[in-house]
């Protein structure tokens, strides 16, 4: 990894579809070595996949999302891993983390609707044997998403010329 | 009636570029690479400083030298990236802009009659600025085959004994060159032996792209002999909040001092709290945003290289500054005819000093896409010629 990976790393996490050209204008390399270095960065599992970005909301199908918290009683010999794994299998869950503070894990879950969502965690999270609590936090409207303004932002203005 | 305004006055010239304004002002598709600020709005850690200190009633002046607060972080700033101390308490003010920096370190060492060197082609304020001291600009060309460097020779070309002082700027506006820590050893000696002062302008030190950020105050000698200016306005995308500083040892520091208590009596108040915002919590915007100009530069370079611009590598600032010397017209007509026929709006090099001409500055603080349809307009200008 140097300075050019780097640069890479970052242009694809901001638009992963852009033409191989412009990546290499951009990195200044030319377009063989962008891809090299891409392949070797996919080998290597840094780049874990490539993916769009969608407002589901604006696409009409139906959306609703909570951060569900989780108290968790870890096992022994495997501490918190294995019970990640087993929620982490759950196509609703989008993101899993093991968290510091009150709880030991913040899951994303994502539904077409509140009750979806609700069903889940009730029928599938909290009755499993090492969850004690669950507290779930519904989101009610989405401003930003990994990084992404969703919001309409007027821009300032700069006059055309300046020195 | 009498003509009120002064001798002095009328000897400065006019906006090079009011032209092109007027022009620009009846386009509403163009591509403008004439801006010299950056695209990005300032940092919002920085607006939030100073949303907060107007909210706490922080609304008075400041310290003519400027917030002591400011002054700190700026002193902890230039010692961290550059190596380079400056006492807050003596050798440092907090000003309107760099503008203002300029304005008072000039007339701090302007008597009538003295010839202030300017590295050209240069920003545009500088020579204006002598003249208002009645001093004499003199120009030290610097060349595309040096990478616009201000080399030791064409700077010993223009000493004479009425030599006073050296105004410089790298990263340079307009031309993108940088100095490296050996280039400006090799004038540091100059103007050392010459006894000259040098006010570097060294706005653009953070947008360096290759290689180490330098200061003209590293070189050996030239701590005792600067007067250093730097800001906000491009690192931190704060141009509209006018804030920027002087460095220089206490005499002339206090020197400069008395001046701005008259004209200024101190910078905007709430400008210093979001520049101290900036310096405590924005180095990550600074660094996204100095990454990003970084990658639109190596685009928009190769793009005038491809379509036979001859273009420098721009080092630094956020300006290429292509030749167009071989298209059979001078910058201005070439930079006209480019906007009213083809709507790209560039400045011309000869606006900033006669080693400019024949060359354009182009600023890529601009959208990747706007960039990338600049260069197919220009392209499609080139091939009708
Ligand atoms: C080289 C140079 N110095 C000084 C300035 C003025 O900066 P400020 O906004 O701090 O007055 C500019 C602005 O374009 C510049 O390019």
């Amino acid at each position: 990894m140097d300075a050019k990976d780097w640069l890479l790393l970052r242009i694809l996490e901001e638009d992963s579809t852009q033409e191989l050209s412009e990546v290499a204008d951009l990195t200044d390399l030319t377009e063989a070595e962008v891809e090299d270095r891409v392949s070797a960065m996919e080998d290597d599992r840094i780049i874990r996949g490539y993916c769009a970005s969608i407002d589901w909301e604006k696409a009409g199908e139906g959306v609703a999302a909570a951060t569900v918290n989780l108290k968790v009683t870890p096992e022994r010999d495997f501490g918190y891993d294995r019970i990640a794994e087993r929620i982490a299998r759950f196509p609703q869950v989008s993101s899993l983390r093991l968290i510091s503070g009150e709880y030991d894990f913040e899951i994303r879950v994502t539904g077409r609707n509140i009750q979806d969502i609700t069903r889940f965690v009730s029928e599938q999270i909290a009755p499993m044997e090492q969850i004690r609590e669950t507290g779930t936090i519904l989101v009610m409207k989405s401003y930003k998403e990994n990084g992404r303004i969703l919001y309409d932002r007027k821009e300032g203005e700069r006059l055309l010329f300046s020195f | 009636m009498r003509d009120f305004i002064s001798a002095r006055t009328h000897n400065i010239p006019p906006s090079g570029i009011r032209r092109f304004f007027d022009i620009v002002q009846e386009m509403d598709d163009v591509i403008s690479l004439g801006v010299g600020e950056p695209d990005y709005a300032t940092p919002w850690v920085a607006c939030e400083a100073g949303i907060a200190s107007v909210e706490q009633g922080q609304t008075s002046y400041t310290s003519n030298r400027g917030l002591p607060a400011l002054r700190t972080e700026v002193s902890r700033y230039l010692g961290k990236r550059f190596g380079i101390q400056y006492h807050p308490e003596d050798e440092m003010v907090i000003t309107t802009g760099a503008s203002e920096a300029l304005d008072i370190a000039i007339r701090t060492v302007t008597d009538p009659g003295d010839e202030i060197l300017i590295a050209d082609p240069s920003y545009v304020s500088y020579s204006p600025g002598v003249m208002l001291s009645d001093g004499v600009p003199v120009r030290v060309p610097c060349r595309m085959e040096d990478e616009f460097r201000l080399t030791p020779d064409a700077l010993m070309e223009k000493i004479t004994p009425k030599s006073k002082a050296v105004i410089c700027n790298f990263p340079n506006n307009p031309t993108g060159g940088v100095m490296s820590r050996e280039d400006y050893r090799g004038i540091a000696e100059i103007i050392c032996d010459h006894d000259l002062l040098l006010i570097s302008d060294e706005i653009y030190t953070e947008m360096t792209y290759d290689g180490e950020m330098t200061s003209a105050v590293q070189a050996e000698g030239l701590r005792e002999r600067t007067i250093l200016i730097n800001g906000f306005s491009k690192a931190y995308a704060m141009t509209g909040w006018r804030v920027a500083y002087l460095c220089a040892p206490k005499e002339l520091c206090d020197a400069a001092l008395k001046i701005h208590q008259y004209v200024m009596l101190s910078a905007p108040t709430m400008s210093q709290y979001a520049a101290v915002g900036a310096l405590k919590n924005a180095d990550l915007d600074r660094e996204e945003m100095v990454t990003e100009y970084q990658m639109r530069r190596n685009l928009f370079v190769r793009g005038l290289n491809r379509i036979g611009l001859t273009c420098h590598l721009p080092r630094g600032a956020f300006y290429a500054f292509p030749s167009i010397k071989e298209f059979g017209l001078s910058d201005v007509e070439f930079a006209e005819r480019l906007l009213i026929e083809h709507h790209v709006a560039v400045v011309p090099g000869s606006v900033f000093g006669p080693s400019g001409a024949g060359h354009l500055r182009c600023s890529y603080a601009i959208s990747r896409e706007d960039l990338r349809e600049a260069v197919r307009r220009i392209e499609a200008f080139t091939t009708s010629l």
